[in-house]
This record gives C-alpha cells, sequence and structure tokens, in this order.
C-alpha cells in the first residue's frame, strides 16, 4: 500500500467533473491477474508498474495475482484472459487485457488522461 | 433395428461411452456420448441446447456418481438453478454435496479494453479449478462462443479454443459444448471445426403452428449411431428422445387372439378375435360408432382381469363414459377398479411426437395390456410424420405384447394416402361404413384386413344398441347384402314371390287335377260307347244267327211243301 497524500485542488475538481471516475481521494486500486511466471505476465506487470509510477506516483495500489497460486480467485474478478488489469477503484469497475504494452492506451484505458488531451 | 444388433454385437470394441441418462438417446448413440471427449451440441436459440447439457451434468451426478462442472457463459448460475428447478431438480443440494460446480463467465465487452498480448490461460485456470473442487468427469461449456463477442481478436480466441479443446480431452473429462446454429453451417463460429469427435444438432420446428422438437446425430467419429432425425421432448419430467431403433421388429408373436368386445365381429375372425399384440385399426365415417367399438374392446379387456389403457383426444373422459352408457357400456366399474385408464388431450395442445413421447411414458408406467387411441386422425401434420410416429408407437407397444386399437375417421369418399400409409402398419382393419339406401342410414362394418387369420369376407349390418353393437345375420338375398328396411322390405318380397309361386303350383295342380278328372270322364263315355256298340254287335250277330236259323227252317219247310207237291 503505498500511502495515500491529502487530495490535491486540482484533483478535486477533476472528482467534481467527473464524478463517476472520481474516488474521493483520486486514489487508484489495481489489480493484476497473471498466470505463472510467462514472458507476457512479466511484460505485463513492468508495463504496469512503469506506467503508475510515471503518472500515478502515490496515489496507487497495485496487487499481483498468479492464478496458478490462487485459482480461486479467478472467479471473482471474471477473469478469462491473462494478463487481465481491473481496476477497482475508482469507480466503475475497468478490466485491460493485454501486456499493456501499449502506454497511452493504458492511461486512457485507467482513466488516467482523457483521450482528447 | 440392424443398427441396434450390430452395435451390440461389436461393442466391446467400441470406444468407450458416457451415459447421458437422457431417455431414449443412449439408445440411439449406443451408451451415450465418447468418454473422455467432447461434444458438440448446436442448434438455434431456444431449441434445448442448455437444458441438454445440464441434463447431463445432472444425471451425471444422480445417477453415475460422476461430478460435474457448469461453466455457463450466458445465464447466470441463479437463472439456470431456476430453470432446471422445473424439472425436480435440486442444483443448490448438488453443489453443497460437491457433485456440482457452476462457474458464470461473464464476458461484457464494455467492461474489456484490449491492450497487448493476452490469452485465455484465466478461462483454463477457472475451469481447471472447478474441475479439480468437485473432482468433475463430466464438464459443459454453455455456450462458449459468447467469447466472441467480448473479445476483438478473434485469431487469437481460436487458437485458444482449439488449445481448451485439446486440454479438456487431456483432463480426461466428458465435455458438452453448445454452440448457436450459424448460417451455413452448424455454429456461428463454427466450433465443428475444433470439436470433432462428436457432434449433435437439435432443432425446433414449427409446422402448421405446432412445435416439434429433433435431435441428429451429425457425426460420431469411431461409433455407429442412429442416423435419423428423432423427436424429443422436454417437460416437466426433462427431456427424453424418441427412437426408432430401441423398438424394431424383433418382438415377439402371440397365437392367442382376444375378444373384440364384439361377439359377432369376433366370429369373423378367424382366430375368435384379434391376436394379442396387434394393432387394429378401426376406421369409418362420421357416426359409425367408432369410439363404441373402441370402449368395447376396452370394456372385454377389462372384464378379463387386464389393464387397458384409453387415449382419447376427441371427449373428455366423463363424456366419454357418459355417452358409451347410451349403448349399456358401464366404464365405472373397470375405472374404480383401477383396470382402466382414461387419458384424455386436445390433439392442438402440441404436436403428435409430443403426444407419442407422452403416451409411451404412460404406458410405461400403467402396464397395460390393451391400448386404445381414439382417434388417429385427430392429429394433423403431414401424413410421413405421423406415420413414423405412429410406427414408433407400434413397435414400442409390440414390443411389450401390448394389444392396440386406434380409431380413424375417413371421407366417405375413396381411401387417401394417408390411409394407405397408416394402414400399412396395421395387423387387422375393420372398416365401418354407413349404407344410404332408400333413404336411410344404416351402418355396416367388414374385415378390410386381418395379417395371420382366415377371416369372413361379408359385410354386416350392426346396430348400436342398448346392449353394445350388435351384428345382424347377413341377409344374402339375389339382389346382395341388404340393410335396414331395405333388407325388411326384400325380406317381405321374398316372402311375397314364395307365396304366389306356392299359390301358382297349387292352381297348376287343381287344373291338372281337373284335366285329369275331365279326361278319364271322357275315356269312361267312350268305353260306355264302345261297350254300347259291342252290345248292338253282339245283338245284331243274334239277330242275324236267328234271321239263319229261320231261314233254313223255311227252306226246309218250302222244301217239304215242294216235295209234297211234286
Amino acid at each position: 500500500m503505498s500511502g495515500a497524500d491529502k487530495p490535491s485542488p486540482v484533483a478535486l475538481a477533476e472528482a467534481r467533473a467527473f464524478p463517476d471516475t472520481g474516488s474521493p481521494d483520486g486514489h487508484y486500486s489495481l489489480r493484476l491477474y497473471v498466470a505463472g511466471q510467462t514472458a507476457k505476465s512479466l511484460t505485463a506487470i513492468a508495463n504496469l508498474k512503469r506506467i503508475c509510477e510515471e503518472h500515478l506516483a502515490g496515489r496507487y495500489t497495485i496487487e499481483v495475482i498468479d492464478l496458478l497460486v490462487n485459482p480461486q480467485l479467478a472467479e471473482g474478478d471474471q477473469i478469462i484472459a491473462i494478463p487481465t488489469l481491473v481496476r477497482h477503484l475508482p469507480q466503475p469497475l475497468k478490466r485491460i487485457i493485454g501486456n499493456l504494452s501499449n502506454t497511452e492506451r493504458v492511461l486512457v484505458g485507467l482513466d488516467i488522461r482523457r483521450q482528447e488531451m | 433395428m440392424t443398427e441396434t444388433a450390430m452395435a451390440l454385437d461389436s461393442a466391446p470394441h467400441s470406444l468407450p461411452k458416457t451415459p447421458s441418462g437422457i431417455e431414449g438417446f443412449d439408445d440411439i448413440t449406443l451408451g451415450g456420448l465418447p468418454q473422455g471427449r467432447p461434444t458438440l451440441v448446436c442448434g438455434a436459440a431456444g431449441c434445448g441446447k442448455t437444458l441438454f447439457a445440464m441434463t447431463f451434468l445432472v444425471n451425471g451426478a444422480v445417477r453415475f456418481d460422476e461430478p460435474g462442472v457448469f461453466m455457463s457463459f450466458e445465464e447466470r448460475a441463479e437463472d439456470l438453478t431456476a430453470n432446471v428447478a422445473s424439472l425436480g431438480v435440486d442444483v443448490p443440494a448438488l453443489v453443497a454435496a460437491r457433485k456440482l460446480a457452476i462457474d458464470h463467465v461473464r464476458v461484457e465487452r464494455s467492461e474489456i479494453e484490449e491492450n497487448g498480448e493476452y490469452d485465455l490461460e484465466g478461462l483454463f485456470v477457472r475451469l481447471g479449478y472447478a474441475i479439480k473442487s468437485v473432482g468433475a468427469k463430466r464438464v459443459v461449456l454453455d455456450t462458449v462462443e459468447a467469447l466472441f463477442s467480448g473479445f476483438t481478436d478473434t485469431g487469437i480466441l481460436r487458437a485458444e479454443l482449439r488449445r481448451l479443446f485439446g486440454w479438456l480431452k487431456d483432463q480426461g473429462v466428458t465435455a458438452v459444448i453448445t454452440g448457436e446454429r450459424g448460417e451455413g453451417q452448424l455454429t456461428r463460429q463454427g466450433l465443428e471445426e475444433y470439436v470433432s469427435d462428436c457432434v449433435i444438432l437439435l432443432d425446433n420446428r414449427v409446422e402448421e403452428q405446432i412445435t416439434t422438437r429433433r435431435l441428429r446425430i451429425v457425426k460420431y467419429r469411431g461409433s455407429s449411431h442412429g442416423t435419423n432425425e428423432y423427436p424429443f421432448l422436454i417437460d416437466e419430467q426433462g427431456i427424453s428422445v424418441v427412437p426408432i431403433t430401441s423398438a424394431g421388429l424383433a418382438h415377439k408373436t402371440s397365437d392367442e387372439p382376444v375378444s373384440s368386445g364384439v361377439p359377432g365381429l369376433d366370429a369373423m375372425l378367424g382366430a375368435g378375435g384379434f391376436y394379442r399384440g396387434s394393432s387394429v385399426l378401426v376406421t369409418g365415417g362420421s357416426g359409425t360408432g367408432k369410439t363404441i367399438f373402441g370402449a368395447q374392446f376396452a370394456s372385454a379387456t377389462c372384464r378379463r382381469g387386464e389393464r387397458c389403457l384409453l387415449f382419447t383426444f376427441e371427449e373428455s373422459p366423463s363424456q366419454l363414459i357418459r355417452n358409451v352408457r347410451s349403448v349399456g357400456l358401464d366404464l365405472r366399474p373397470h375405472l374404480d377398479a383401477g383396470l382402466l385408464r382414461i387419458e384424455s388431450a386436445r390433439p392442438s395442445l402440441f404436436g403428435f411426437e409430443m403426444h407419442l413421447a407422452r403416451m409411451v411414458r404412460d404406458v410405461r408406467r400403467f402396464r397395460p395390456t390393451a391400448v386404445v387411441i381414439d382417434p388417429i386422425s385427430a392429429f394433423h401434420g403431414p401424413s410421413s410424420e405421423i406415420q413414423a410416429a405412429l410406427l414408433r408407437l407400434i413397435d414400442i407397444l409390440k414390443e411389450d405384447g401390448i394389444t392396440a386399437l386406434f380409431t380413424g375417421l375417413t371421407a366417405s369418399g375413396p381411401m387417401t394416402d394417408a390411409d394407405h400409409m397408416v394402414s400399412s402398419l396395421m395387423d387387422a382393419w375393420i372398416s365401418l361404413r354407413c349404407i344410404e339406401e332408400t333413404g336411410e342410414r344404416n351402418r355396416g362394418l367388414y374385415v378390410l384386413k386381418a395379417r395371420g387369420m382366415g377371416h369372413s369376407n361379408q359385410i354386416r349390418e350392426y346396430r348400436l344398441t342398448g346392449q353394445g353393437v350388435v351384428l345382424i345375420e347377413p341377409y344374402l338375398g339375389s339382389g346382395g347384402v341388404m340393410t335396414g328396411s331395405a333388407r325388411l322390405a326384400e325380406e317381405a318380397r321374398e316372402r311375397a314371390e314364395t307365396m304366389r309361386r306356392q299359390r301358382a303350383t297349387e292352381q297348376r295342380r287343381r287344373d291338372f287335377e281337373r284335366k285329369r278328372l275331365s279326361t278319364e270322364r271322357q275315356v269312361a263315355e267312350l268305353r260306355a260307347a264302345l261297350d254300347a256298340e259291342a252290345a248292338e254287335l253282339e245283338r245284331l250277330d243274334e239277330q242275324a244267327t236267328s234271321w239263319e236259323q229261320s231261314l233254313e227252317q223255311d227252306r226246309d219247310a218250302m222244301a217239304v211243301i215242294r216235295g209234297a207237291a211234286e
């Protein structure tokens, strides 16, 4: 868990402008599902960590779940494809599948950056 | 038929099978689905794929001690549970007993964003986990094609599906994969390419507003199987298939006659009744008393202490009982004794196949020795279909040695094709006719055919009396068979004719007597005349003699005189 700072005024403004996308503190709770140490999984983990550090420094949590270790967790988040990134917070739930090689689309997909920006 | 026999012979060599437990289906597949392999069940929406798959799983869990996993890509677990609860299956109990696992895989396109390489390992993990958690031997994927709506990269998807089906084989589970019927191919996404061991096609056709479900085995690698389209039904008892091949023509035949319930009719049949286990058709126009023949046959069966099942498709049981009471037939005691059961249903309620399946089930449950179906003509549909269904019914009844009497309404005209087709299935055929003559309608019957026995060729008049059907002694006059008042008139005419002839003979005899008398009189007269002449002649003779004598005397006297004078 990385500590959440006090919300910046900008984040609050954003939260008000996009009420369905904002968590009160702009915290991102992410889960990455993988199955073993495959190339795809390792790439995805590396890509996700890099993106989060660059764009969400200090306000994100990443939980990497290896389904080969915990297969029972696959059902809860409706995991079909591997790797799958699930954004639990902020609402609504978002899923991105693949090795996250396209940074721009990850940012858009997680609503970190709006498409037209 | 022969298929079954062949397969039984080769059974030890054929590949191992997993029984589906679906009535009839295991007969046509000669044992069930290929064990340890995936089977594709495809069909259009609402044709019963999910139910088929679920029944396969539940039967495995309940009857064959083979736990199962249901992976649903469409319906939620709660919906599935509710759907099969109506069939008396308690899914939550099975889940609690770890005999069944349900996993709902939700595929929501709007929630999935693709970014870079991926595979479907998550699905494998889930399935593998579910299989392990219950020790599953059976797996259902319903409908895996839903994945195609969730992922854009169909190349990955197809490769992963191919891997999935291979993986299922490696797991040694018997899998059922359902697929939606597609345009020009069996499934929308061509799943049949990946599942090559066994493909089953379900169909739900509406013909003349009546739905019939059909099942066909498109392919079954390494096994023989029934190739026909088999009707199947889904009702509160689940899914069941009605196969032809499970019956066949191998039934035993009996020489024992059973009464038709009409004494006169029994006498017309060489064996003194119908053979036990034969199928009998009674046809006739409206108002010829077909139902009464049926009821009388049923009643005769019950009087022998045997059970009879009567299916009526035109009247309610109470109506039937009331109607036949008018001819002195009381069915109540038989009903009360539990020997008779009357099942009635509107023919249009469901398709003939469905009726057939229900009838077969009722027969199996009640175990009668005789069945009456009144009438078969109530069913509409293509005649080939009805014939096929009837054939199955007859085979099933014959197999159990049940005597069946079918009634059929016929038009007054010549026989139709449908009549011919049905008739070939029947062992005996009694035709009831209305004979319209001299302003009357009378009823006549004749035995059109009776396989394996000699029978009367007469057309017999019968009457529906207070004592049931009564056959009247045939009137065989010079003018052919006569019925009703025409028969009476003919009889009267004949009587008059006889009297007239008798009178004429007497007249002749009197005339002759008179003639004889007169002749004799004439003879007497002639004789008298002759006698008179004879008497006259004698008298003349005497006269002549006396004249001679007197002449002699005179001559002597004259000579004396002359001599004296000389």
